[in-house]
């Protein structure tokens, strides 16, 4: 009940202030500019390959943009204190805001459907990559956010949250080209903790059930180490 | 109703309390004083259970703030020093989530935001957004937030700090109103608001309770001594040789010199003689006029000078 709470009150206020629109502007704006030139570049396929993977890419910075301020301003604002001795576990702040920035990802990808529906105008995709890719972009983002999270809960600065994001993200996207130079165990374990590398199978029209797996785990330990780094607060 | 026992906080290496133990009992207002920097604050968030105390233990309601966390946050109302707001919410909105927050009822919150919005005279700024109103107006608010799930204890963390003196009036009369409810306490550094609400002063410096008494018997206490104050038409010197004579007098002093006004003298004896009958008795006998005879009680600024500042002696 706590966490529908904060999850409803979040949402609200990304939905009444500018912060997310602007945020999802950009991101419907370069997203569409790389889908233009996906379309019209010469023997271009009917495809969301190139939605994904673009769309993959900005989530790297649009995900954090939408998460820095969520715990972050609390500690700013000081209500973090109010927030915490109010009758509501760690858990149900964490989770309640996990949710609302969840529901605004989605609705900012909603948007990208009409890229789709264009590709059905003119084209004939197949339709069984098209939802397998964007299960893959859900997946995607919803790690991208849960990292977001634990940017936000170690700093009262919203930059400071957001780069903290950034660069955990981009670590965890772009392991997989380290995963290529070296060889052997290191190489499979690098390739395997690589978020681009199980994101390509979605586009790809495959569902593998261990890149679901390790999206949904990704999610989850973030979740779990923003509550430790939010009790860990109270310990300094 | 609160109850700290040997709390000791550390940030870091640095001690902010030391072995602070306490008890308030259910309807009690009490004040916490100190200075700036002595632990007040620290404290505040250690019975709220927003800082789990580095030792020692405190408890609310009988709920122990650390290891029964949630139940004793559901009996506290908390007004933390910087006034928590969320600035893009209306008035409305942030009272309706903080009682969400707190597990009230839908219809219940309904009732008591009318009832808060009228005790903290919010009436006017019922829709207004938050960022937008003055100091003044969201103390009154971070008010009406601590008494909204009317919580049995009541926390205000310098509830008077950085508003202007009209609005320091007006939240110092809130504050008194909500005494008579709420178990109370109240942190601040500004003196004459503890006399002016409070039941019973706790006196903290450099993070050790110096002292805890009413805030007439702290006076009486730290001074050792009663002051009487006396106004007497007659020749000084005699004058003062006949109040000396009274039995427990240690020490009188004139203390306006000014020429053309009635000399006043003040009289210094031991604590619990009671002089002034025989102080009148002595300035009748030696045929002068006595003007004025009070006894005086030492400010608290005075004590918390002396509290805070002299050498162990």
């Amino acid at each position: 009940m706590n966490t529908f709470n904060i999850a409803l009150k979040e949402s609200k206020l990304y939905f009444v202030t500018p912060a997310a629109y602007i945020v999802g502007a950009m991101f419907l704006a370069l997203t569409g500019v790389f889908f233009v030139f996906d379309v019209t570049a010469p023997f271009a396929e009917a495809s969301v390959r190139g939605i994904v993977e673009w769309a993959g890419f900005f989530i790297i910075f649009l995900a954090p943009l939408l998460t820095m301020k969520l715990l972050a301003e609390e500690q700013k604002l000081g209500t973090l204190e109010l927030l915490l001795t109010s009758p509501v576990r760690d858990w149900e702040v964490v989770i309640g805001k996990y949710l609302a920035s969840l529901l605004i990802l989605l609705a900012i990808l909603s948007v990208t459907f009409y890229y789709v529906l264009l590709l059905y105008v003119f084209g004939e995709p197949d339709t069984g990559p098209v939802l397998s890719g964007y299960l893959g972009l859900i997946l995607y983002g919803a790690s991208a956010l849960a990292i977001g999270m634990l940017g936000s809960s170690m700093s009262g600065n919203q930059i400071v949250s957001a780069v903290v994001g950034i660069a955990i993200l981009l670590m965890l996207s772009y392991v997989h080209y380290i995963g290529g130079i070296v060889t052997g165990l290191a190489s499979s374990i690098l390739n395997g903790i690589s978020m681009n590398h199980h994101i390509q199978d979605f586009s790809r029209g495959v569902i593998d059930t261990s890149s679901v797996v390790f999206f949904l785990s990704i999610t989850a330990v973030f979740i779990f180490l923003t509550i430790r780094s939010l009790e860990t607060r109270r310990w300094r | 109703m609160i109850e700290v026992s040997d709390v000791t906080k550390y940030y870091g290496n640095f001690p902010a309390i030391m072995d602070i133990s306490f008890r308030v009992e259910p309807g009690e207002v009490v004040g916490f004083l100190g200075p700036n920097g002595a632990g007040k604050s620290t404290t505040m968030k250690v019975i709220t259970g927003f800082l789990p105390p580095t030792s020692g233990s405190a408890s609310i309601a009988g709920y122990d703030i650390v290891n029964e966390s949630l139940e004793a946050r559901k009996h506290i109302g908390y007004l933390p020093e910087t006034v928590p707001l969320y600035t893009e919410m209306t008035v409305r909105e942030y009272l309706d989530y903080m009682g969400k927050l707190r597990g009230m009822a839908s219809d219940k919150i309904r009732t008591r935001i009318d009832d808060v919005v009228e005790i903290c005279h919010l009436e006017d700024y019922y829709t207004s957004i938050i960022g937008k109103l003055s100091k003044g107006f969201r103390q009154r608010l971070g008010i009406a937030q601590a008494i909204l799930h009317e919580p049995d204890v009541l926390v205000l963390d310098e509830p008077t700090i950085g508003i202007d003196p009209i609005q320091v009036v007006e939240t110092r009369q809130l504050i008194k109103d909500l005494g008579g409810d709420h178990t109370l306490i109240v942190s601040t550094h500004i003196l004459p608001e503890v006399s002016q609400l409070c039941e019973r002063v706790i006196v903290i410096n450099e993070g050790q309770i110096v002292a805890t008494d009413e805030p007439e018997n702290l006076a009486r206490r730290l001074l050792g001594r009663e002051r009487v104050d006396l106004q007497v038409k007659g020749p000084q010197q005699e004058v003062l040789v006949a109040l000396e004579s009274v039995e427990g007098v240690e020490e009188v002093s004139r203390i306006n010199i000014e020429r053309g006004v009635i000399p006043q003298y003040r009289v210094e004896s031991e604590s619990g003689m009671e002089i002034r009958a025989d102080l009148a008795q002595k300035v009748i006998e030696g045929g002068w006029e006595l003007h004025r005879l009070e006894a005086v009680t030492m400010s608290l600024e005075e004590i918390f000078l002396k509290l805070t500042t002299e050498d162990e002696d």
